[in-house]
């Protein structure tokens, strides 16, 4: 992609071809956020493919994908540029070495030190400072594990996509990197970042969309399996499961029940791969005590 | 595109209207700020206003943001632009239920639980009010006494219950950890070498907090009090949620975060619709495991229950939650306003299914044992 999409049909396509099927909500979303150069703010269940939505996103534009994964006390100097200590150290052990020092007056080493070739680009640095190309994908993944000051902080990047590094002056992107922020929703994010974002909720798919994806996802798992599985996976997710399949189990267990040589869902093959497709013990229990004839009925249904 | 080929009167209006729009959900009670309200207009213009699905997407990934809100979006929408609902009033008055109280450990009935504290005083000799007052049940507490000792309550403070913090401070003391960073400025006035080293050690932060307060008919004559005792820890210390349990789970953090405790009591009742309802214990911190805590927000958190343990679910429910909530969650407390009447003992069901899950049990029921609970907090 080099320009911008001209309509929401296009970006649909558009990620359709890069391995990832959207629908109508999140498709305007990702138009919207490339359109208006703004971050886009993904919330959902954990599984439902927010941080595949960055992968595609990379793919289709060409743009490097530049990973930020956030977590409880991260901060500046893990998430935008830190000094590489060690080889400033030792660039001024070897001005020392060669008698350099003590001609060279203080501030000319200095600035010798904290020079471009002395810093380490972090993410966000690196999505700003790009140099040539598409700009980047900047997936900033389970911003709510973060905590509010460095919400706070990346606001502030994301409102006029500049970062300022003291010694050295201010970086700033001609096209912003293209953005997303995904969140399990463990805590609220701020309504400032929100308000900075395009916000889209990711639900689970419909059943003829995940029947799709199984087969882009997974192309060796045979049609009628897959219908199969779609049905059983959207069943278990009515059935107030603690931790109801995603999209990823989803395809898991697709693929674990073909690699099995399943055809079609029985209970013995069921039984035997639940462990792809429920990761609570307690889920299993339900499934095997009374889940599993509203499961097979779900298959048989259809 | 085809917002681009309609300039002029169309466009035009096209905005007036979307403008109108964000005016009705602001009634509805769904606030957009200006700049939303500019990126809808925005928005707008590059999916063109022409087609009403995407004018729909426009709008929900501008002005929506939290799924909450998506339903009273899709009223507001459908009111707006289809005519197909009629537009939501701003309260959503739901149907009060007040269910019969139902004594699960007597079939008969029996007397209301909110009698029961107050059906065996318990007289105590202090020299001050305040002194009286501190120990004074809240259920025995005149308004005015209430309202001192909601006074009161503001000044206890949820201090302590620090946790190591992965993120690093300056140390005074060397340690194992070497701050690089001020090493090297060392360094420089050295002449390049690195004779004044400079250190960094761990900090620290707070636990998050997590306040689970039963709203619960049984509990009325606490629950106020207590909720006071809830606003006082989310203003006064940071990383504090609250929620109310009932025959529903609501999220007060929100609500409560306001300073004026008046106004945000407001808030907090006007949020919740089940004040004085029945109690679903089990089934309120299903909901509330599901949706937050076991997702991350108890994970690694102090959870203070305040509940008097009366349950109209299942035990087998309730136990089975606390199992999950005490797996996740850093400490489990249980804060029962009841356990302070003499001669209590955790009979009712919910409680009895409880306390093998709780790592520590106190009373709630004064504003002494309110104290109680911050040290316990703070422990």
């Amino acid at each position: 992609m080099t320009s911008p999409p001209s309509s929401v049909d296009e970006v649909r396509a558009g990620l359709e071809a890069n391995g990832y099927l959207p629908d109508d909500g999140l498709a305007t979303a990702v138009f919207l956020a490339l359109r208006l150069h703004r971050p886009l703010l993904l919330e959902g269940e954990a599984g439902v493919g927010k941080t595949e939505v960055a992968k595609a996103l990379s793919r289709w534009t060409g743009g490097r994908l530049i990973r930020l994964q956030c977590y409880e006390g991260i901060d500046s100097s893990q998430a935008v540029y830190e000094w590489d200590y060690s080889r400033q150290l030792l660039h001024l052990r070897t001005a020392e070495a060669v008698g350099r020092a003590s001609e060279t007056s203080e501030s000319q080493l200095e600035d010798e030190l904290y020079s471009p070739r002395f810093l380490v680009r972090r993410p966000l640095l690196a999505a700003i400072d790009y140099g040539e190309g598409p700009p980047p994908v900047l997936l900033v993944d389970e911003v709510d594990r973060a905590d509010d000051e460095f919400e706070a902080f990346l606001l502030e990047i994301l409102s006029d996509y500049q970062v300022t590094v003291p010694e050295l002056g201010t970086f700033s992107a001609e096209v912003p990197p293209l953005v997303v922020v995904t969140s399990n929703r463990t805590r609220d994010v701020h309504d400032a970042l929100k308000r900075r974002c395009l916000y889209h909720w990711v639900e689970h798919p419909d059943f003829e969309r995940e029947v799709r994806i199984v087969s882009v996802k997974a192309p060796g798992v045979a049609a009628p399996l897959a219908r199969q599985v779609a049905h059983a996976t959207q069943a278990m997710r009515d059935m107030g499961l603690y931790k109801p399949p995603g999209v990823a189990e989803t395809l898991d267990w697709a693929e674990a029940l073909q690699l099995i040589g399943a055809s079609e869902l029985t209970e013995a093959n069921v039984d035997a791969t639940l462990g792809a497709v429920l990761k609570y013990r307690e889920d299993q229990q339900r499934v095997r005590a009374d889940g599993m004839a509203a499961v097979l009925a779900a298959v048989r249904g259809a | 595109m085809a917002g681009d080929d309609h300039e002029g009167p169309a466009e035009a209006d096209a905005a007036a209207l979307a403008v109108l729009f964000t005016r009705a959900l602001r009634q509805a009670g769904l606030e957009a700020a200006l700049g939303s309200v500019i990126m809808f207009l925005e928005a707008i213009e590059a999916v063109g206003p022409t087609d009403r699905r995407a004018v729909y997407w426009a709008g929900r990934s501008t002005l929506v943001h939290r799924p909450e809100d998506i339903e009273l979006y899709d009223q507001v929408f459908d009111a707006f632009w289809v005519g197909s609902r009629p537009m939501p009033a701003r309260v959503v008055v739901t149907e009060q239920v007040t269910i019969a109280y139902d004594d699960p450990d007597d079939a008969q009935g029996g007397e209301a639980p909110e009698a029961e504290p107050s059906s065996q005083p318990t007289l105590r000799v202090r020299y001050s009010d305040v002194e009286v007052l501190k120990d004074k049940d809240f259920a025995l507490c005149t308004v005015a006494e209430l309202d001192e000792a909601r006074r009161l309550m503001s000044k206890i403070r949820l201090t302590g219950a620090r946790r190591p913090s992965r993120r690093p401070r300056r140390s005074k003391t060397p340690t194992s950890r070497l701050d690089l960073r001020r090493t090297v400025r060392h360094a420089l006035r050295s002449d390049g070498e690195a004779l004044r080293r400079a250190y960094r050690t761990h900090g620290e932060r707070n636990r998050r907090l997590v306040l689970l307060l039963d709203i619960s008919g049984s509990m009325e004559a606490y629950s106020r009090a207590l909720l006071r005792f809830v606003h006082a820890a989310v203003v006064g210390r940071t990383k504090v949620e609250a929620f109310t349990l009932g025959t529903r789970l609501s999220r007060l953090t929100r609500e409560l975060q306001t300073r004026d405790p008046d106004e945000a009591l407001a808030r907090a009742a006007r949020s919740v619709e089940d004040w004085s309802g029945g109690t679903r214990l089990g089934e309120s911190l299903r909901r509330f495991n599901d949706e937050w805590g076991v997702r991350g927000m108890a994970r690694g958190a102090i959870v203070v229950i305040l509940s008097d343990g009366w349950d109209r679910g299942e035990p087998a429910l309730l136990a089975e939650q606390m199992e999950r909530l005490e797996r996740v969650a850093f400490r489990v407390i249980w804060v029962n306003p009841l356990k302070a009447s003499p001669g209590y003992a955790p009979l009712a069901q919910g409680m009895a299914a409880a306390l093998p899950h709780v790592d520590a049990f106190i009373e709630g029921h004064s504003l002494a044992s309110l104290e109680e609970l911050a040290d316990v907090i703070a422990s």
